[in-house]
């Protein structure tokens, strides 16, 4: 049997549709954004442009990381849950009785993450940039628009998401505690969030040329890290918790 | 007593009138709804279920008992590919049971799980919806009617599954595996946990399905659901001990016998039923005399004589009705005393 995007479709609706109903979720939607968008923007629209550049530059670059926070622990939250969580409730087990394949069982749960987090992701940041166009000094909203925050922004947001996603998930199917694989998931998916961080903070000169060099490491992270749970799928072990 | 060791499912065809021609092990000539020849599995040092075969044919209720931790569930799993048999070969559906054909074996049967396993924030349709679109079947609204109208859930629809008692979410979950009208289907402990009106609702819906000639394989522990709904039986004990249809077992681990109620005692017991050539060996109980008999419809006419010349004031001649219940329990505690030994 091929893969079908049929079943990853009934699997979608059937999450996005949980999602809007599930209160746990749609508060750690909402709250993982308001509080990664507030700081960043009091910081920049009470920055001093008077100082020195290197510290507006800090600023700057710390302001837009909070942004690039959300792609990371978001999904985090979701996706530990996406597995350990059906297991808990007992759903899983009827799912995977059905002809659904391992590859598109994970498609979907990452989906089900990536979609919303991409969304949110990017309206947070729309929203930091249209707030900073209308309340920030010229200076700074020069600084933001031009060089390489807004690729950055574009760029990570998707890649950090999915490797995030991929963490979540790879721990939520060897999990059998909802709480633990939340910490260890979020703990695991935040090694490339301490690069960009070197760069947000100027401790790596940024430049395009390292900006994608990053990212397309980032990617073929991502893929690498599709695989290995694709693999690690044994629907033995998910229902019984033993290895198959 | 007597037990039957169960033979290789080629060879148990011939006691169940329900099944049809042997399959083959490569799926080739299946007209078998399952098989399964020498099928085990062990958790490393744990053995859930040990060469176990058994044939059951289209059409047929398959009952599956056998005490809790006798691998039912385990049996259940593996059929349904959700787990790999250690050893053994299976064709379900017509289709062996390999790793390479367990998205396919899963199209063509369905699976209800003890727990009904139902998103309890979506609506009964919703989640109707959710498993068309895995078994990516057509027509889905006139499938969740049908489906939902099978277990009397119709105006149920809209609702919330969490807002449903259990007996209804496991009719929905009932309904979820009548979906793609399978060829299969594997109801493992359908009732566990309902209480009596609802086990008797559930009952009323696999009797119906029965009719419809939709084959069942039904694990359970309550052995008056086992001899209401199905046509053959199998006993696990981790190995399987016993399979026939109920009356077979009855005759093949209990002799025949008749229960004699007299108004007093006889005063020369072994003088009387001595005299009648059908009784084999016969004990004193509390209410009257248990007698093994050759063949119980020659040896009542002549007990009756026989107590009538000896001046007995006869109350009843019965022949004893032994339940499911009584094999079931005789092989159980026959396990329980090998092990103790």
């Amino acid at each position: 049997m091929s893969f079908s995007w049929t079943r990853v479709g009934a699997i979608l609706r059937k999450e996005l549709r949980d999602y809007r109903r599930n209160r746990f979720v749609i508060a750690t939607m909402a709250a993982v954004p308001v509080v990664f968008i507030t700081l960043p923007m009091i910081q920049l629209i009470t920055a001093s442009v008077t100082g020195n550049t290197a510290h507006l530059s800090l600023r700057i670059g710390l302001s837009l990381l909070y942004m690039l926070v959300i792609p990371v622990t978001m999904p985090s939250v979701v996706c530990a849950y996406s597995v350990v969580g059906e297991r808990e409730q007992g759903t899983l087990e009827p799912v995977l009785t059905t002809p659904i394949r391992g590859e598109e069982f994970l498609i979907t749960k990452a989906l089900a993450a990536f979609v919303p987090t991409l969304v949110i992701a990017y309206a947070v940041f729309g929203i930091f940039l249209a707030v900073a166009a209308l309340f920030a000094h010229p200076v700074i909203v020069s600084a933001i628009y031009s060089g390489t925050h807004v690729l950055v922004q574009f760029l990570f947001t998707p890649l950090l998401a999915g490797w995030a996603i991929w963490v979540g998930i790879a721990v939520s199917t060897r999990s059998t505690d909802v709480r633990v694989a939340q910490q260890l998931s979020v703990l695991g998916s935040l090694p490339p969030l301490a690069i960009l961080a070197l760069m947000s903070l100027n401790v790596i000169s940024e430049s395009i040329a390292l900006a994608i060099g990053i990212a397309a490491a980032l990617l073929t992270f991502d893929l690498l890290a599709w695989r290995v749970v694709a693999g690690m799928f044994d629907r033995e072990r998910l229902v019984t918790g033993r290895r198959g | 007593m007597p037990v039957t060791t169960p033979q290789p499912a080629t060879h148990l065809a011939a006691g169940a009138a329900a099944v049809g021609p042997t399959v083959a092990l490569d799926g080739s000539k299946g007209e078998s709804a399952l098989l399964a020849e020498r099928l085990t599995k062990r958790f490393g040092d744990r053995v859930a279920f040990d060469d176990v075969s058994f044939e059951v044919g289209y059409g047929e209720v398959f009952g599956f008992l056998g005490p809790n931790g006798a691998g039912k569930t385990t049996t259940v799993r593996t059929l349904g590919t959700l787990i790999a048999p250690s050893s053994g070969a299976a064709v379900v559906a017509g289709i062996p049971l390999s790793a390479g054909n367990g998205s396919a074996i899963r199209s063509r049967i369905s699976i209800m799980p003890e727990s009904p396993g139902l998103y309890l924030r979506l609506t009964v349709t919703e989640n109707l919806e959710c498993f068309a679109g895995l078994y990516e079947l057509g027509d889905v609204h006139a499938r969740i009617d049908h489906a939902l109208g099978a277990v009397n859930l119709a105006d149920r629809a809209r609702d919330l599954c969490g807002s449903l008692s259990k007996g209804l979410r496991q009719r929905v979950a009932l309904a979820r595996a009548l979906l793609n009208d399978p060829a299969v289907l594997f109801l493992d402990e359908p009732t566990s946990g309902l209480d009596p009106v609802a086990s008797r609702e559930v009952h009323e819906l696999i009797a119906s399905l029965r009719e419809r000639g939709v084959t069942i394989f039904l694990t359970t522990h309550r052995l008056e659901e086992a001899e209401r709904l199905c046509d053959r039986v199998a006993i696990l004990n981790t190995t399987l001990r016993m399979i026939g249809r109920p009356a077979e077992l009855r005759e093949q681990l209990f002799r025949r016998s008749l229960e004699v109620r007299l108004r007093a005692p006889l005063d020369h017991p072994k003088a009387v039923f001595g005299a009648v050539p059908e009784v084999e060996g016969w004990e004193q109980t509390p209410s009257g005399y248990t007698l093994t008999v050759s063949d119980p419809d020659l040896a009542a006419p002549a007990l009756a004589r026989a107590l009538f010349a000896a001046d007995a004031d006869i109350l009843s001649i019965a022949e004893a009705r032994h339940s499911l219940e009584d094999v079931y329990l005789e092989l159980i505690d026959e396990d329980v005393e090998v092990k103790a030994r």
